[in-house]
């Protein structure tokens, strides 16, 4: 019950955070229509690969690891998939699959190797990185467009919806309109859930995180569900990398530079410990939406740099980390 | 008879990357590409194998050059970086703050120097930028250490927070753009040679001489060990853990500013958006392959060195091989995996099981 507290607590502090943001986001942006559907449907959309991307990061996480290859597999993916489209009449249900289980694949090897080989998930994943971009940059140095029916259907697929603000029309196009992108947005979350807290998988996770010896003694299976975790974040890292074509369609191996960075930070001040065990899947979504607010509202202010971001960043990051150990140490006492 | 036990003892860690670094050396005797040409069936007009690499050749101004020079040269923020990473490691942590503090440094010193004259810029206040930045480097340092010993955070989220903040504040001083450096007198740290041999080499020597005199001659090195090999042993037995544990990330942030001063010379630029990416990574492997375990205990400095020569060599290889910088992330994550597999005692084990079957039949 303590630790459920501490929890809870945390992922107050964040949707206070979130809500505080955004409030002063809004007033502060008023002219710039910030409080409209419109904006908030395209922050959404903006930070899509980030979100589904973090959801992996979050697994990984909570089972005490570390996954620092995510970048450079979304990268790879956006390559690899920009290449197979250019083949003349390939399916694109096959291209999706493909993409993905290469992911997938690169993940499971991964955890196999930090399993088996009893080696830190730090170093493993390193190599990972070097790997995925290192296989990019070898199948391409430039630029692959993207231009394939697949694609631009699902780009053009959209349905309108009413403004909250009453300014429809005045945004970026013609009104706040739900797209591919939130849909997928919406059922990762949901399916995540039901993975964090409705399977055995999620609740041996969170076992493995909490206290890898006694999960141990309980029969929790580790080793498979070690494989699982990194197999499923890899498997994210590649959906990120087809949901990232959707919205700059090309691949290039210079996709996805530091974004594991950007993920893990959105996953901490999402409230997830970084040692494990503790943490939850909306709280993600909320640090998600956090770098993502921070980064508009950047974007936005006029005389500021856009590399204020990650300055914004490091420090909500170290205000996270001293509030979760203060809140653990006084809930622990 | 295990061939290893001829071996001095103190030396048998670096035994693997000196190997490896030979092997790689062997490797540059042969022209690769046009062997695998020839194989092909194509006639070639390059010989297969030739001493090229090995060329040292002394210029008029008495200035050596040659690959293995520049390997040197290439080299040594590898190799400063990695000197003061043995040491965290050795205390059980990790910093991956290195590559930004090292970016931050050269943007610093950048900016410091593009406010003097170039033409007028006289030597004492070039000392205070370099001795300043150096300074900022140090505080760098020591708020990583602060965070892991006072406020009791793991030292990777410690450190990565001012991995990720480093970045913004080395492009605030620069404004994210490249900023170049003129003064000839400071661009000597870098691209200066001194009795023919360069400059950055120097800085390597004097860097790794200082660390071992202070670690090996005096009782901090074993302080820095215990501390790695058990923190509440340590602190029974009477060590200061916080105040060792504030010490080896201050030097760690010492020796990144150190290489970052340096590379800014060598470069004659900073370029706040690229330097330094990815270069904890790097360093980090290089104390790995030098034998130094990720849970800490004991070092290796000289180990390191190697370490972060064979990163080094094989990226040269890599060039001058001429496939092309693509190739050079590819062949280093298999390297990782090679290491980690060697090092792995469940993968050496299962290796051995083979061998002495082999012997029996």
């Amino acid at each position: 019950m303590k630790k459920l507290s501490a929890n809870t607590l945390t992922l107050g502090a964040t949707a206070g955070i979130l809500l505080l943001l955004y409030a002063i986001a809004s007033v502060r942006f008023s002219d710039q229509y910030f409080f409209t559907a419109s904006a908030f449907m395209n922050l959404l959309t903006g930070n899509a690969h980030l979100f589904i991307i973090a959801i992996g990061m979050t697994f990984v996480i909570l089972s005490g690891g570390i996954d620092l290859s995510v970048g450079a597999t979304l990268c790879l993916t956006t390559v690899v998939a920009a290449k197979l489209l250019q083949i003349e009449g390939i399916s694109f249900p096959l291209v999706v699959f493909l993409s993905l289980s290469l992911g997938t694949s690169l993940g499971a090897g991964m955890g196999v190797l930090i399993h088996v080989f009893k080696q830190a998930p730090f170093l493993v994943t390193l190599a990972g990185m070097f790997f995925a971009r290192g296989l990019a940059q070898i199948i391409s140095l430039e630029s692959i467009p993207v231009k394939h029916s697949g694609y631009s259907a699902l780009q053009d697929w959209y349905v309108f919806m009413p403004d909250w603000s009453g300014k429809s029309g005045l945004a970026y196009f013609d009104g706040p309109a739900i797209t591919v992108v939130h849909i997928l947005i919406v059922i990762v979350l949901l399916i995540s859930l039901t993975i964090a807290h409705c399977t055995n998988f999620g609740r041996n996770v969170y076992a493995i995180g909490g206290n890898e010896v006694s999960a141990e003694m309980m029969q929790v299976p580790i080793g498979k569900t070690k494989v699982l975790i990194y197999a499923l974040s890899g498997f994210c890292a590649s959906l990120a990398g087809l949901v990232f074509l959707i919205n700059v369609p090309s691949g290039n191996a210079a996709h996805g530079l530091a974004l594991e960075l950007d993920a893990i930070a959105a996953v901490v001040i999402g409230g997830t410990l970084l040692s494990g065990g503790c943490g939850s899947m909306l709280g993600t979504l909320m640090g998600v939406l956090i770098f993502g607010i921070v980064q508009m509202a950047i974007r936005f202010e006029p005389g500021i740099g856009s590399y204020w971001t990650r300055i914004i960043l490091g420090l909500l990051f170290l205000t996270f980390i001293v509030l979760q150990r203060t809140l653990s140490r006084i809930v622990n006492e | 008879m295990n061939p290893l036990s001829l071996i001095p003892k103190q030396a048998q860690h670096i035994v693997w990357p000196v190997l490896a670094i030979l092997l790689l050396l062997v490797i540059n005797v042969f022209d690769i590409s046009a062997i695998l040409a020839s194989m092909g069936g194509e006639e070639t007009t390059r010989p297969l194998m030739s001493l090229r690499f090995f060329n040292i050749t002394l210029n008029d101004s008495g200035q050596l050059s040659g690959p293995l020079i520049s390997i040197l040269i290439h080299g040594s923020k590898i190799m400063v970086l990695a000197i003061g990473m043995t040491l965290v490691i050795a205390t059980g942590g990790v910093d991956l703050s290195v590559g930004a503090v090292f970016a931050i440094a050269g943007a610093c010193v950048a900016a410091g120097l593009a406010q003097l004259d170039p033409a007028a810029s006289s030597s004492s206040t070039i000392i205070l930028i370099v001795l300043g930045t150096l300074l900022l480097s140090l505080c760098l340092g020591i708020w990583n250490g602060f965070l892991v010993s006072v406020l009791k955070v793991q030292p990777i989220v410690a450190t990565f927070v001012l991995m990720v903040a480093g970045r913004g504040i080395a492009q605030i001083l620069n404004d994210g753009q490249v900023v170049f450096i003129e003064q000839a007198s400071f661009l000597a740290l870098g691209r200066g040679y001194v009795l023919g041999i360069p400059m950055p080499v120097w800085v390597v020597a004097s860097t790794l001489l200082a660390t071992v005199v202070l670690l090996r001659k005096t009782a901090l090195g074993l302080f820095v060990e215990a501390v790695g090999d058990n923190k509440s042993a340590s602190h029974f037995v009477g060590i200061r853990v916080g105040t060792i544990e504030i010490f080896v990330y201050a030097y760690c942030g010492l020796c990144a500013g150190v290489a970052g001063i340096v590379y800014a010379a060598f470069n004659q630029s900073s370029d706040p958006n690229t330097s330094g990416l990815y270069l904890e990574l790097d360093a980090i492997l290089a104390v790995v392959i030098g034998g130094t375990p990720l849970m800490g205990g004991r070092f290796f400095i000289l180990g390191s060195i190697c370490g972060a020569l064979l990163i080094q060599t094989l990226n040269s290889t890599i060039l001058f091989q001429g496939f092309g910088i693509q190739y050079t992330l590819f062949v280093k994550s298999i390297v990782i995996v090679l290491v980690c597999l060697i090092q792995s005692p469940t993968f050496r084990t299962s290796l051995l099981s083979y061998l002495p079957q082999k012997e029996n039949a």
